[in-house]
């Protein structure tokens, strides 16, 4: 890395706590993020058996307010927001005309505001591109004093309890304000591994308190970017920029449920004829789960054929699965190819290696429903 | 005693008679994190010095292996199929990738020696 670079690169609240846990700094976004502490594999393993934290302060936060913020919002994603109750979140997407995905967001409604959360990578163009299309609409106030921090694993309720214990009722994909040892945040039972957890916003100059607070707890070690990308990987978790970008609708990414009945008939949002049409006639191509019978892990941007050897599609993740104990990968394949069991062959480093279609996630999910 | 050298790729040779034990340094361990998967050469293949002759994958990314010095491959580390983790505990003993049949000794000459390869690894840190 050169000296340039490092002097762009921003810092979260965390950055010196990340540090002192011997965090191996990357830039990551336009930030300098921590990629592990320990290794990947190791906070990864501790992940699905007890609970890591996350430092996500990189990702953008902002709140929606109007008459009706949730109405304005549907104009630009396909999920339903306006009718979502008091303290429930969903996951949806900012769409182009095309119906391919600008970013991919959870949307939170918060009574009197809607508390969106988008990728670190887009939110610059996220954020304009709401307030400006949403103008007269709605307003957009965008949260650079806020970290957030993602609590995941199996004991990840318990720990967080011993320091609120009203968090222990949440069902997943609901939120509420917790005072976490005495610290004023708003807590979403919700993450992106696959796990039980929390992704818990506070203000920058509590999250370190926060952290260490929840680092404190028995279970508890800290996790990077490096177990993150694993660890949804596993639970089948898209991620923007690899698995769906602005070249792939929510039909094509196996997302077709973010669209309900409501918004279906209603249709309303940009590129709602392409996804209509592919809810209807079936996408040409789908992202699929591939798991190699061997142990060579293919990456992003692996070739995929047929038995025949006719090019059929492309990997968008790929890597080694601590939690299967062997390669993994998600990719895009011709529709008639996406049937469970279907067998693939991977070119990697010009060797065919022979894998299987394989029903997502490759680690059932462990969410408590209430 | 065994004489070892050391590549700016951060590959070592530990080399006895005319054959040469290849693996990677522990500060190439270090820097690629965990590995799951090991891609090794066929026996028998010949390699001239600088070829790209094995695959080491960590958790993070694919990395190539070149040939330290010009040769044939006479044996592979069979374990790392296994137990690709031993590159990480051991890189320069049981985590061993392959060994080559030295075909000129005179390419050892121009690779580092122990106090080299540490200054070049402690710059690149």
């Amino acid at each position: 890395m050169t000296d340039a670079q490092s002097c762009d690169l921003k810092r979260t609240p965390l950055y010196s706590l990340h540090l002192e846990l011997g965090g191996k700094m990357v830039p990551f976004a336009g930030y300098e993020m921590p990629v592990q502490y320990e290794g990947i594999l190791a906070e990864h393993l501790h992940a699905r058996d007890q609970a890591v934290l996350f430092d996500v302060s990189h990702m953008g936060q902002a709140r929606l307010t109007g008459e009706n913020p949730g109405k304005a919002l549907e104009t630009l994603v396909p999920g339903a927001i306006y009718d979502l109750p008091d303290g429930k979140m969903r996951y949806t997407v900012l769409l182009n005309e095309l119906g391919g995905i600008l970013d991919d967001l959870m949307v939170t409604q918060r009574g009197d505001h809607l508390f969106l959360v988008v990728n670190a990578a887009c939110k610059d163009d996220d954020f304009p591109f709401i307030a400006e299309r949403l103008k007269g609409q709605a307003d957009l106030e965008i949260l650079p004093d806020r970290a957030l921090m993602a609590l995941q694993g199996p004991t990840a309720a318990a720990a967080l309890a011993r320091l609120a214990p009203e968090c222990a009722h949440m069902a997943f994909m609901t939120a509420r304000p917790l005072a976490v040892n005495g610290i004023d945040c708003e807590a979403t039972r919700s993450g992106y591994t696959g796990e039980d957890g929390y992704e818990i916003s506070v203000a920058a100059d509590r999250a370190e308190d926060l952290a260490r607070a929840l680092l404190d707890q028995p279970g508890v070690k800290p996790a990077g970017l490096g177990a993150r990308d694993s660890l949804r990987l596993e639970a089948g978790l898209s991620l923007y920029g690899s698995d769906i970008d602005e070249t792939t609708t929510p039909i094509e990414a196996s997302l077709g449920w973010i669209v309900n009945k409501r918004r279906r008939e209603e249709a309303g949002f940009p590129g709602a004829d392409t996804i209509l049409g592919q809810i209807a006639e079936g996408p040409a191509r789908r992202i699929v789960g591939i798991k190699p019978d061997g142990k060579a892990p293919a990456r992003a941007h692996t070739e995929i054929q047929d038995g025949a050897g006719n090019t059929i599609g492309e990997i968008t993740s790929g890597g080694y699965g601590p939690s299967v104990g062997g390669p993994v990968a998600m990719g895009y394949v011709k529709t008639e190819f996406a049937k469970p069991d279907t067998p693939l062959q991977l070119i990697v480093r010009g060797r065919a290696l022979p894998a299987r279609v394989i029903k997502l996630p490759f680690t059932q999910h462990r969410y408590y429903r209430g | 005693m065994a004489d070892v050298k050391y590549t700016k790729e951060h590959e070592w040779v530990r080399v006895e008679g005319d054959i040469g034990t290849i693996g990677i340094t522990d500060h190439a361990q270090e820097q690629l994190g965990d590995m799951v998967f090991i891609e090794l050469p066929d026996v028998g293949k010949t390699v001239d010095q600088g070829d790209e002759i094995a695959v080491i994958e960590s958790v993070k990314a694919a990395s190539e292996v070149y040939a330290p010095i010009g040769g044939e491959v006479v044996e592979v580390n069979e374990a790392l199929g296994d137990e690709p983790a031993k590159v990480n505990s051991d890189p320069m003993g049981e985590g061993w990738i392959f060994k080559i049949k030295i075909a000129d000794s005179a390419q050892l000459d121009g690779l580092l020696d122990e106090a080299a390869y540490k200054e070049l690894a402690e710059g690149d840190a």
